[in-house]
């Protein structure tokens, strides 16, 4: 089914400011204490873009969100969002997290769950008041799953729980959203449904999103930037620039093959041989 | 002397507190039970079940250390209990997951509680109260202190209410909007070891799961929001406390009224079980499919 984000009651950001510098980085290095995982990235993402990140297990594509989310820092080179420096805590960023913590006998209902995106950083123990219901209402309408309010997490299904994950993450009102691999445990369809849903928030809210997912198929029909992550290196630019076998084979190192079928869905051949592992 | 219930509840409790060790171990139990049921639903958010029974033996070294050296037991629980949990916090973001670690502690804890026993003469019936609890033995000042120790830690609960929910229930989000996991970790295990110490008074450290985990466990099942939950829990630990309580006081027996609150809890968590098993059986919910349980297991890199 297709969602309508549309309509909501989140408020909508002037149009404006699309196509100010939300991230910049120039010839950044990450990893792991003195282990780089990648080198020499330099890319920029525009605000209001769909972006996804894409690349083989274990490739620095989460290195690359932890850094964005002040968690970890960069080895070398420079990295900012919104113009500064990255920081634990940005109010701006919405995040959802590739290994969720959440239980599955968890017993709390969306609505519970998703309030605390918005008042679990705060002291106290609160008293429930209109805004933060509000709060909590608007966000879960936008990821249209407004009728899960009072369902309990544990009893989703897959694609229920990531549109829970999104509207916690959308619950703070953010100007970029980072997910990470919401669609690893997805079928194609439900896939290509939450695909529609987060391109609709970024058309209506204007969010930058930068999407991890290890397949580009469900996609690229609506993707403004694709920033590739695979042997140590970083490509970026649109789907056409960089999903093509010369693009590809550059960043690999080894001959890379992009073919197309007749519904516009892309196969890459070959880069799995090259390092050895999985690439779905 | 014989009593004899006459249910009528009203009846029998002004039967049972005419006597002030009867006054003063429902009043104990009570602010007890209402913190552990607190307490223990956090333990059962953080699935922090093995820290709180390690807790528990860890607070039995201390206990018996005090006594040997003739202090109120009571001190040497809340001595190793508050240095056993920032151990546990330091170790890890969640100390639950440090199994090995803890259950390594945890048995040396126990030789040394037994050490410190064997040293001090005439051990018997005060290592049986510290293991079992001693709740028809509280004094007037045990109340009192409980009291302080409890306002402590409700007072601590409340101001980090929404900081720790957020942390335990979702730990990688948190983390990204800036709450201090490891502080969170520490005040959350410095609660619970405050919380053990006094309740072992009544349960023992070898049932602290009674009022520790069981009522939380419960609660969690029949609600839906961390409010309900706690307010379940925490009236779920009180109603054992009583029902033990009364129990031991009526059956004109000798036996320890810890048994029958660890009952009270035990049964009503397996009659809850029982029936979700049966409402699930007989009507099978819809909705749930295997993308539930794969998305929600933590796996992969």
């Amino acid at each position: 089914m297709e969602y309508a984000p549309r309509g909501n009651t989140l408020p909508d950001r002037p149009v404006s400011v699309v196509g100010s510098t939300v991230v910049r980085a120039e010839r950044l290095d990450a990893g792991f204490r003195d282990k780089a995982v990648w080198t020499n990235a330099s890319f920029e993402i525009e605000r209001g873009e769909f972006v996804a990140v894409i690349g083989p297990n274990g490739a620095g594509k989460t290195t690359l969100f932890r850094m964005l989310l002040g968690l970890q820092r960069p080895l070398a080179g420079a990295l900012t969002v919104f113009g500064e420096s990255p920081r634990r805590g940005n109010r701006r960023i919405g995040y959802v997290p590739q290994r969720h913590s959440v239980d599955i006998d968890t017993h709390i209902d969306c609505d519970s769950f998703v309030r605390l995106g918005v008042t679990g950083t705060r002291w106290g123990p609160g008293l429930p008041n209109r805004a933060d219901r509000d709060a909590a209402a608007a966000a879960l309408a936008s990821v249209g799953a407004g009728e899960l309010a009072h369902k309990c997490i544990g009893t989703l299904s897959g694609g229920e729980l990531q549109r829970i994950f999104l509207a916690e993450a959308m619950v703070g009102d953010p100007e970029m959203l980072l997910l990470d691999e919401p669609l690893s445990n997805l079928d194609l369809r439900r896939s290509r449904d939450l695909v529609a849903l987060v391109s609709g928030l970024v058309e209506s809210h204007h969010v930058t999103t930068l999407l991890v997912a290890h397949d580009i198929n469900p996609l690229i029909q609506r993707l403004d930037k694709v920033v590739y992550i695979a042997n140590g290196r970083v490509a970026t630019g649109t789907p056409a620039e960089v999903l093509t076998s010369e693009s590809l084979t550059a960043l690999y190192g080894v001959p890379v093959e992009v073919l197309h079928d007749s519904r516009g869905n892309l196969v890459i051949v070959g880069a799995e041989e090259s390092l050895g592992g999985e690439h779905e | 002397m014989t009593f004899d219930i006459s249910w009528n509840p009203v009846t029998d409790l002004r039967v049972m507190w005419q006597f002030e060790f009867m006054r003063n171990a429902f009043e104990a139990g009570t602010i007890i039970a209402i913190v552990a049921g607190i307490i223990g639903y956090f333990v059962v958010l953080r699935r922090s079940a093995f820290a709180t029974h390690a807790l528990g033996h860890v607070g039995f070294s201390g206990a018996a250390g005090a006594v040997f050296l003739g202090v109120n037991p009571v001190f040497g629980l809340l001595a190793f209990t508050m240095s056993g949990a920032t151990g546990m916090a330091l170790l890890g973001r969640r100390a639950a997951t440090r199994d090995i670690e803890i259950g390594t502690v945890l048995a040396f804890m126990l030789g040394l509680g037994l050490l410190f026993l064997s040293l001090y003469k005439g051990f018997a019936t005060e290592a049986y109260g510290i293991l079992f609890g001693e709740v028809l033995g509280i004094s007037t000042a045990g109340v009192v202190f409980t009291l302080e120790a409890s306002v402590v830690v409700l007072v601590a609960t409340l101001a980090v209410y929404r900081r720790l929910l957020f942390a335990s229930l979702d730990e990688e989000v948190a983390e990204a909007k800036g709450l201090p996991m490891l502080a969170l970790g520490l005040v959350f295990m410095l609660l619970l070891a405050v919380a053990i110490s006094i309740a072992v008074q009544v349960i023992g450290v070898l049932l602290i799961f009674a009022l520790m985990v069981t009522p939380a466990a419960i609660a969690v099942r029949v609600t839906r929001s961390p409010l309900g939950a706690i307010v379940v829990s925490a009236l779920v630990a009180v109603f054992s406390v009583w029902l033990g309580l009364s129990v031991a006081f009526f059956i004109n027996k000798p036996y320890p009224a810890s048994f029958f609150i660890v009952s009270t809890s035990f049964v009503i968590y397996v009659t809850v079980r029982t029936v979700a098993a049966l409402r699930d059986w007989l009507l099978p919910r819809g909705g749930r499919d295997e993308h539930t349980r794969a998305a929600a297991d933590p796996g992969g890199t």
